[in-house]
């Protein structure tokens, strides 16, 4: 599925889109980072969770839930939120 | 009249380098000074003078840098401490001075915390890397890691992987020690202070804020605590641990078995083996008090150390007391100060010098740095006796690091 990249990651792929397999957001966050090591641990802390100022976007939805299903028709965005000067 | 080196001068913006005085002595050997900010990283080189200094960077244009720090054991090799408003926090490292950057593959994160109802210890997330020290001159590519909250790691491999002290980041008293996030400084509550004696490499010390000094006799494999004669704020117990607030630590080079230690309680020196600190600050003009951030300690003499007074009344400022910023310097121990403001701004001036943003070279006559919250850069090439701006117009300074070219 496209996948949809902040700026700020934009060091680990290079490239705005790129395309990631995945059955839930856990599982394409893990092929994320097989492609792109260190991608996950920026936006997914130790405990596994999301970090504050990273929101992701399913169709345009935005989603908490890591175990989310995804199909791979669908489009994700990962946005980077509001976190000050 | 003031010089620059041709890179500096023709930069059309970002920090502006100025010279100092020719010194009385000249140095052969070059300093690097590492400075990390909120906004990224510099590197300005020496001559061998002091007197002009050449601009490298920014690195890492916009990150949140903690900390940059060059390991002596190589001269090469740096390692910075990174973070960005937006992703979690790694440690980058170069092997070519910073021509090239990498990023660790295993960067310091606490254990995952194990689920269900029945846990007891709250899982815990590494907020940023805040001190980086290399482990002993006999320990190749082995670094300590500390971080906010407070934790402790070590890597083996040039800060490529990190792996956790549980021994302090897992146990329940040392938790305890820890307290939460909001018992911590303002920007989080920090393991700081990683000490190695040159003498033993298993003979350790670090310093939480708040949680105390403690020393470990067997590479970390356990600690204990050294807060005895450390005086912590009115009202409460100094046999609490958790109470205390070391804010800066600081072996000899000269004696290791002699530490100082500017607290959010003053300032102290300690002995070893006694386990007793004494508060030299008592001895500091009263108008001024002995409250600050940094510690820095002579390389070749154990009784000279340089403090950063901070105003530490009413609400805390934090900064330079009656807007008035000065060194003071001990050559005997503590038992007098002499303040050294030469060249410093008069008045008005309300600086605040982090813990981590004001240290000394090993040259002769040793050069002292230090870095303010407002983005200048300021160096004495005579032990303090005379201050001069290196730059201007940098971000928030958060530490100053002096190292030796080879």
């Amino acid at each position: 599925m496209k996948v949809l990249i902040p700026g700020p990651l934009l060091s680990y792929t290079k490239k705005r889109e790129v395309e990631a397999a995945g059955a839930t957001i856990t599982e394409l966050l893990a092929d994320l980072d097989r492609q792109y090591p260190g991608f996950r641990f920026r936006v997914i802390d130790e405990q596994d969770k999301m970090r504050p100022h990273i929101r992701f976007f399913v169709n345009g939805e935005q989603v908490f839930d890591m175990t989310h299903s995804l199909r791979p028709t669908d489009e994700l965005q990962i946005v980077q939120a509001l976190s000050g000067g | 009249m003031a010089r620059t080196t041709k890179k500096s001068a023709t930069r059309k913006q970002g920090p502006s380098a100025r010279a100092t005085r020719a010194p009385r002595r000249r140095p052969s050997r070059r300093v690097v000074v590492l400075v990390a900010t909120r906004k990224g990283a510099w590197l300005f080189h020496g001559d061998a003078t002091r007197r002009t200094w050449r601009v490298d960077g920014p690195h890492f244009l916009g990150h949140i840098v903690n900390h940059l720090v060059l390991d002596p054991r190589d001269g090469r090799t740096l390692l910075a401490a990174t973070k960005t408003g937006h992703l979690g926090p790694t440690v980058h490292h170069s092997t070519d001075l910073g021509r090239t950057w990498k990023e660790a593959t295993r960067p310091p994160a606490f254990a995952k915390a194990p689920d269900g109802p029945d846990t007891k210890m709250p899982g815990r997330v590494v907020d940023h890397t805040f001190w980086l020290t290399p482990c002993h001159a006999n320990e190749p590519n082995a670094w300590y890691a500390g971080t906010s909250p407070q934790g402790l790691f070590r890597s083996d491999d040039g800060g490529i992987a990190w792996e956790p002290f549980s021994v302090i980041n897992d146990d329940p008293l040392y938790r305890t020690w820890m307290g939460s996030v909001q018992d911590g400084t303002p920007d989080g509550p920090k393991l700081h202070s990683i000490i190695v004696d040159p003498r033993d490499p298993v003979h350790l010390y670090m310093a939480m804020s708040g949680g105390g000094v403690h020393e470990s006799v067997d590479r970390g494999r356990t600690f204990a605590p050294i807060v005895k004669g450390m005086e912590v704020v009115e009202g409460f117990d100094p046999a609490t641990i958790a109470f205390h607030d070391p804010h800066c630590v600081r072996l000899c080079p000269s004696n290791p078995d002699r530490l100082y230690q500017q607290n959010h309680c003053g300032i102290y020196r300690i002995d070893r083996p006694s386990n007793e600190w004494v508060r030299i600050g008592r001895n500091m003009p009263k108008r001024v008090g002995d409250i600050g951030f940094p510690m820095v300690v002579h390389p070749r003499d154990a009784d000279t150390v340089w403090v950063f007074p901070m105003d530490g009344t009413t609400v805390w400022p934090r900064t330079s007391p009656e807007g008035k910023p000065g060194a003071y310097v001990t050559r005997d121990g503590g038992k007098s100060w002499l303040r050294l403001d030469s060249g410093l701004p008069k008045s008005q001036a309300w600086w605040t010098v982090k813990r981590q943003a004001m240290t000394a070279d090993a040259l002769d006559p040793v050069g002292l740095y230090l870095g303010t919250t407002s983005g200048e850069l300021w160096m004495s090439r005579d032990e303090g006796h005379r201050w001069a701006c290196i730059a201007r117009n940098l971000p928030e300074i958060y530490a100053v690091e002096a190292a030796e070219m080879r």
